[in-house]
């Protein structure tokens, strides 16, 4: 590529441009025509076909779409897991992390410290967080250790009650998520617009009137923004069941992400697995587009 | 989501508040200039607020951050005793050798070594990439910039687990399966970089540029002397944002690693941890602090740029 053209005359500078704003964009071109765009009709493709990892790939029309709603056992169980997980986790993590961006407003001593503490687990590998869950959540672990040899009571077995274990998926994903809105809110606190606040204090507007009435509209564009990406990630939600219960007992917790892992890499059916994440997707779509179209009822924009 | 939830209130509470006695305004309104001017002298009943506040906010921190803790004492127990009952906090000897065991124990030094490797490397082709294309469509004018910039942001829409199907099959083409670039490359042209800098860059004056652009400079001189250099936090933002997500990435190194011990990744190490070591839950522990350690840093470093980046980035991440 050239550098300084000197005096061109317009047509040319503006070709020279053109041609420098390819040579600019062409590596991110190139590489998100061969890592998104072919991988999107491939998988498009691979949801028609029987496509196993090795060997024949034969067209089968629907058939892929048909098996996954009438014929196999888990693809419904994988739905309506991953649908109680996001019920589940999407209003209590959104309201816990809300509360603490509340507590940790500008008088308290050490929020710095503070909020380094609770963003740990997100930044931590999401493996270590299921770790450690995973040992207090042993029958000998910490947490049914307390409650035995402190009040006799003997708990259940968390990780293997059909009941418990979605709990603890959620309970465990909670804790590890907290950090993440938080901050997204106390941005969004921080940004308070000063005159406001001070217009309703002056009228008397005081703790949880103040909160209730003032605070939660103003900053109501961040908690549908939470709400909205919360939902999504929920969605997706993977590595915890996974590594915390295997997705068991039986199949109790399984995630449709992991009933897609297991579809294309454990029985090495891959026409399945796209087949299925496609429905994920438009699941995703279906929900984000609900909350959208619900926003224009409690989300306010007017400053 | 709905707010139905939380409907008992504000009535109520205003009684609630409004049962003490409000000070008359004038000395109201003096207090509130003190207290945005920081210097406030308190009211008795703001301190007591203040006080619970405190209270409040330290026992959630505490009840917060004891699995961590658990989890590092643990650590430093012998094995048999990590079951103990009752629970013991810490063990009867504070074994620190664990934390050594751990690297002899599998290839864990090969797993951290991967982590940084694909992180820093991928990091590096993120940032090199988006900011290039962030600058064609943010400060350059050319032909069917604004068609290709909406297909760029439609693939945003696209969710990893409908890729990571199909991304197999292409890394098999490729014969990439089992390599170090098919950890590095297949998700370093998300368009959420480049997004992310067209934006910045569209915010910095044109006028800066056009003086340069007068004196001969070129669309490269101007884009590596004169924006880039005043771009610095929104690239150190895309750079910690795309180093958390290389680091953690869980999936799609899953799929596509075959020999753990020599590609395996750091969160492949750790979940494959319990099957190599069984009941070790000790080095387990070990391992999972190590792994905190390099991004707890991070994070305590950039502490003051965490809430600007993620205002600005809205997402990331994970």
């Amino acid at each position: 590529m050239s550098i300084g053209t000197r005096t061109p005359r317009r047509g040319a500078l503006a070709r020279s441009e053109s041609r420098q704003a390819l040579g600019f964009v062409s590596p991110a071109l190139a590489g998100l025509a061969l890592f998104t765009i072919v991988p999107v009709v491939l998988s498009i493709v691979m949801g028609f076909f029987n496509w196993p990892t090795f060997g024949e790939k034969t067209f089968v029309g629907f058939d892929n779409y048909i098996k996954l709603f009438t014929d196999s056992p888990d693809f419904w169980p994988a739905l309506r897991n991953t649908f109680v997980f996001a019920i589940l986790y999407v209003p209590i993590s959104v309201a816990l992390s809300f509360l603490l961006a509340l507590s940790l407003h500008s008088r308290i001593r050490g929020r710095g410290a503070l909020r380094v503490l609770f963003f740990i687990p997100v930044v931590t590998p999401m493996v270590a967080n299921v770790l450690v869950w995973k040992m207090m959540l042993q029958p000998q672990g910490l947490i049914n250790g307390i409650s035995q040899s402190w009040f006799g009571i003997e708990l259940p077995n968390f990780l293997a009650d059909p009941q418990w274990a979605m709990i603890m998926v959620v309970l465990m994903s909670v804790w590890a998520g907290l950090g993440y809105n938080m901050l997204i809110f106390s941005a969004a606190l921080e940004q308070l617009p000063e005159s406001t606040v001070e217009a309703a204090r002056i009228d008397g507007a005081q703790g949880l009137r103040m909160i209730w009435s003032i605070t939660v509209p103003l900053v109501s564009p961040s908690i549908f923004f939470a709400s909205v990406m919360t939902m999504i990630t929920s969605m997706q939600v993977f590595a915890q069941p996974q590594l915390l219960t295997g997705g068991g007992p039986g199949n109790s917790t399984q995630p449709i992400v992991q009933f897609i892992y297991n579809q294309g890499f454990k029985f090495q059916e891959l026409g399945l697995a796209a087949a299925a994440a496609w429905i994920l997707f438009a699941v995703i779509i279906a929900i984000t587009a609900a909350q959208f179209s619900v926003q224009k009822k409690w989300v306010h924009y007017e400053h | 989501m709905s707010t139905s939830s939380m409907t008992m209130g504000p009535g109520a509470l205003a009684e609630l508040d409004t049962a003490s006695t409000p000070p008359a305004p004038r000395r109201r309104a003096k207090r509130e200039k003190e207290r945005i001017s920081g210097s406030a002298p308190m009211t008795r009943g703001e301190r007591v607020r203040l006080v619970f506040g405190h209270i409040f906010v330290y026992i959630a921190a505490l009840i917060f951050i004891s699995p961590l803790i658990y989890a590092f004492f643990s650590a430093l127990k012998p094995n048999q005793e990590i079951f103990a009952m009752p629970p013991t906090l810490v063990g009867s000897e504070i074994r620190w050798s664990n934390f050594a065991d751990v690297f002899t124990y599998g290839p864990f030094l090969t797993y951290i070594g991967n982590s940084f490797f694909v992180s820093i490397a991928g990091t590096l082709v993120v940032l090199a990439v988006s900011t290039m294309a962030g600058y064609a469509f943010g400060r350059l004018r050319w032909k069917g910039r604004d068609a290709v910039f909406v297909l760029f942001l439609a693939t945003l829409m696209v969710p990893a687990e409908v890729l990571v199907i199909p991304m197999f099959t292409v890394m098999q083409w490729f014969g990439w399966v089992d390599t170090y670039q098919a950890l590095i490359f297949p998700f370093a042209f998300t368009a959420f970089g480049t997004f992310l800098m067209r934006q910045f860059f569209r915010g910095i004056p044109f006028e800066l540029e056009e003086a340069a652009r007068v004196d001969g400079a070129g669309p490269v001189r101007s884009f590596l002397q004169i924006v880039l250099p005043l771009s610095k936090s929104a690239v150190a933002v895309l750079a910690v944002f795309t180093f958390l997500s290389f680091w953690n990435s869980y999936l799609w190194p899953l799929i596509v690693t075959v020999d753990y011990a020599a590609h395996g990744t750091l969160p492949i190490g750790l979940a494959t941890f319990s099957g190599i070591t069984g009941t070790r839950w000790d080095l387990q522990m070990a391992a999972a602090i190590i792994s905190m350690i390099p991004t707890t840093i991070l994070v305590i470093a950039l502490q003051k740029h965490l809430v600007k980046g993620i205002s600005m980035a809205g997402l990331g991440g994970r």
